[in-house]
């Protein structure tokens, strides 16, 4: 991570979202620099997602704001933007990888359109990178060359999570969104595909919104950790120390739950 | 005397633990001492009286309750206590360096380049001064490209000592550097402590052997606990 930059990239404005009655986040406010990894943890309907579908416009928010800085510095309320510009922006600028890999791939085209197909939306046609590009990618994510013609519903499970890293990450994103990016993976799958991540995202200087109910996968690849619950943060700062010396009663019953092997 | 490095004032510390009715541990109370660059300040105090913890609350990996823990930087003195989370990471990159009790190892990644990651240089430069750590601490060479998960404790120890002492850094943090290490290794560790020491860094440090602590210190700190445990009206 880049700390002399003192600009954030995003600034999230006391978000909140209501479906209805019902409270999915509320009043959450907080800055993403460049290169810093964030994670938010919390149970199942603790309002993680709800945040994340918000701060990745798939969601309005009920009120609040999200700004995001653009590559010529100047910052943008995401919900000022057309939804041209906001689809641009997802196609170039972000990353949202899915828990589920099938919601971010193509199943039925091949690997190398997979990951070919976001630089295709910025304009390269030209065959020759395009697949080479594919090929570079696909190694980069430890899938092997000669796959890059099958579909990747012929892939295993962590193969195809690998895949959709790769497609997200081919256009040089600045921002990326991960929905419980090892969830549904086995362990020693879940190893490999963190320690992959954890080496692109150092090397590519990413920031990241990662949403995680793993207290292992928080300490492995962020800075810092936002603790939701019931729609609110009830606690954020420095990951180590938010993990190691827990103030909020839920969040040392989180951190105490975790079986230690 | 050079202006201190470290200047800890009243740092108190307790824990509040939710999940045991609102039971209050106090940690450290009223802690205050300052560290000078050049020298060596020695934790002492029995086991359980909140060494290491305070250890962690320089580093920024425990919180402070009240008190200032002021550090040195190029841009003047910087309070732990209350500095965001951005500043205490660019303290750890630059200012502090910590040799834990335990290696974290994360799954895959070699012992060499964990060690190499904690260079502030170039890529080659890192691993070579990586490369020179592991042989100093006589880490067997064969074990270099393996992750550390396996190794017994004294080798990833060695490990987590070579880590600490990639980057030159103006402040020192060794929590029991030498508990699980041999005389051999034991000496080999004290030529570092003395090589940076004599570099210019303010170091705090935990032995718990006596005749390190006679070797190394500058100065005592007795860390006495005040108070043990007393649970508080409004537990839950």
């Amino acid at each position: 991570m880049n700390l002399d930059e003192d600009q954030p990239i995003l600034e999230v404005d006391a978000v909140t979202r209501y479906y209805g009655e019902r409270r999915g986040c509320e009043d959450v406010s907080f800055e993403v620099y460049p290169g810093e990894v964030i994670a938010v943890v919390g149970e199942s309907g603790s309002g993680k997602s709800t945040l994340l579908n918000v701060l990745s416009t798939e969601l309005e928010p009920t009120s609040g704001d999200v700004r995001f800085r653009l590559r010529d510095g100047r910052m943008w309320s995401l919900f000022e933007m057309s939804e041209a510009e906001r689809r641009l922006l997802m196609r170039t600028d972000w990353g949202f990888v899915r828990q589920d890999p099938a919601q971010g791939l193509r199943m039925s085209v091949s690997a190398g359109a997979n990951v070919g197909e976001r630089l295709m939306a910025v304009g390269e046609r030209h065959f020759g990178r395009l697949r080479a590009a594919a090929t570079d990618w696909l190694t980069r994510v430890e899938i092997p060359g000669d796959r890059i013609d099958d579909a990747p519903r012929t892939f295993s499970g962590g193969m195809r999570q690998r895949l959709q890293i790769a497609r997200n990450l081919v256009s040089s994103p600045r921002l990326v969104f991960m929905d419980e990016p090892t969830g549904g993976l086995d362990v020693s799958v879940q190893a490999r595909l963190l320690d992959l991540l954890r080496g692109l995202v150092d090397e590519l200087g990413l920031s990241a919104i990662i949403v995680t109910h793993d207290l292992a996968v928080a300490r492995l690849l962020s800075h810092r950790i936002l603790v939701m619950r019931d729609g609110h943060v009830i606690e954020a700062g420095l990951t180590d120390q938010v993990l190691d010396d827990p103030q909020a009663p839920y969040t040392q019953l989180l951190v105490a739950s975790v079986l230690q092997v | 005397m050079a202006e201190p490095a470290i200047i800890l004032e009243n740092v108190s510390k307790s824990f509040v633990l939710h999940l045991m009715g609102g039971t209050r541990l106090d940690i450290v109370r009223d802690v205050s001492f300052a560290v000078p660059p050049a020298s060596c300040t020695v934790l002492g105090g029995p086991s359980g009286a909140g060494k290491s913890s305070l250890i962690k609350m320089i580093y920024g990996n425990y919180r402070v309750d009240s008190g200032r823990i002021c550090v040195r930087t190029g841009d003047g003195m910087v309070d732990i206590a209350a500095a965001a989370p951005r500043t205490i990471l660019r303290l750890r990159q630059r200012t502090i360096g910590y040799v834990s009790q335990f290696l974290r190892v994360i799954p895959r990644v070699s012992a060499l380049d964990i060690v190499a990651s904690h260079g502030l240089g170039e890529a080659d430069v890192n691993r070579d001064r990586a490369v020179a750590l592991l042989r100093h601490l006589s880490v067997p060479e064969r074990l270099w490209a393996l992750p550390p998960a396996t190794f017994s404790g004294g080798e990833q120890q060695r490990v987590n000592i070579a880590c600490g002492f990639m980057a030159e850094k103006p402040v020192l943090l060794l929590d029991e550097p030498t508990a699980s290490l041999d005389q051999r290794n034991r000496e080999a560790v004290v030529e570092l402590i003395e090589q940076r020491k004599a570099a210019g860094s303010a170091i705090i440090a935990i032995f718990h052997d006596q005749s390190l602590r006679d070797r190394l210190a500058d100065d005592v700190i007795d860390v006495a606990r005040h108070a043990a445990v007393s649970v508080s009206a409004h537990g839950g």
